[in-house]
């Protein structure tokens, strides 16, 4: 199937294995207040740089970060293109449960409302 | 949480999809609408004008269950398993294969029930087999909600065309 307006699927399933890792959603909920360095990263983590380095890769091939050109520095930014397109796709996901959770309920109610 | 605060859906590991839903209403009586078909019948019907004309489950370690849906065109689909565990009212487990599926594979699926303050908290989990046909399901949830969307916009057109 063309998931026309959706993106490349391959770099959808990429963000969904990225996003598997709570380490890496730790990583991008952290970059989400604003750009770091990989120093600034590894700090809140029990982890070395060389770890956190591996898992800014996995992200960095998913698209979900880029580096800057700072040779010193090289900030790590979120980029939020491929997570709006994984999170397009839960919403519709979640439209469609919902639509029996809200049945659900209303079976519910009269089920309670019976003396 | 609470009914209002909607669904949350969560994807724990890469072969994982993971749902909770508020619910307000006993424990007991959440149970009983996950397994007797008068009431399954009545909410699990997915996008907007499908119906499940085939609904069995027989409620016990080993028991088999059956869905079937269909759409206004007459199309069908279809899914069963094999119940694993069964421990009312608070845990079922049980196997899972959509019609048809030679290659997916079966799905694993975890239902909780937890009761605080007559709120049932239900936490579906489903093990797919692999995470191609983990985010082959969000792909195909997201193709219905499209759908269900263009019938509601051709609804919408036909009603101004008068």
């Amino acid at each position: 199937m063309e998931l026309l307006g959706y993106g490349n699927p391959a770099r959808l399933d990429a963000t969904f294995a990225a996003l598997a890792d709570p380490t890496r959603r730790a990583i991008l909920a952290r970059l989400a207040q604003g750009e770091a360095s990989v120093t600034e990263l590894a700090r809140p983590f029990a982890m070395s740089q060389p770890a956190i380095s591996k898992h800014l890769k996995v992200l960095e091939r998913a698209g979900l970060v880029s580096r800057g050109k700072d040779q010193q520095r090289r900030p790590v930014r979120v980029q939020a293109q491929p997570l709006a397109e994984a999170n397009a796709w839960i919403e519709d996901y979640r439209r469609i449960l919902e639509a029996n959770y809200r049945r659900l309920d209303s079976l519910l109610a009269e089920l309670q409302a019976k003396p | 949480m609470k009914p209002s605060d909607g669904l949350t859906i969560t994807t724990p590991s890469d072969r994982e999809i993971v749902t909770v839903r508020a619910l307000a209403a006993p424990r007991a009586l959440v149970f009983d609408c996950m397994i007797r078909p008068e009431f399954l019948t009545r909410w699990m019907l997915g996008p907007d004008g499908w119906t499940m004309p085939v609904c069995e489950f027989e409620p016990r370690v080993g028991g088999r269950f059956r869905y079937v849906w269909r759409n206004a065109d007459g199309g069908e689909m279809g899914m069963g398993g094999v119940i694993r565990e069964f421990e009312p009212p608070k845990r079922i487990v049980n196997t899972q294969l959509f019609d048809g599926d030679e290659t997916g594979g079966e799905s694993i699926v975890t239902l909780t029930l937890t009761e605080a303050g007559g709120v049932t908290l239900l936490t579906t989990s489903v093990l797919y087999p692999s995470r191609e046909t983990r985010d082959a399901m969000l792909q195909s949830g997201m193709a219905d909600g499209m759908e269900a969307g263009y019938r509601r916009m051709d609804a919408l057109l036909a009603e101004m065309g008068r």
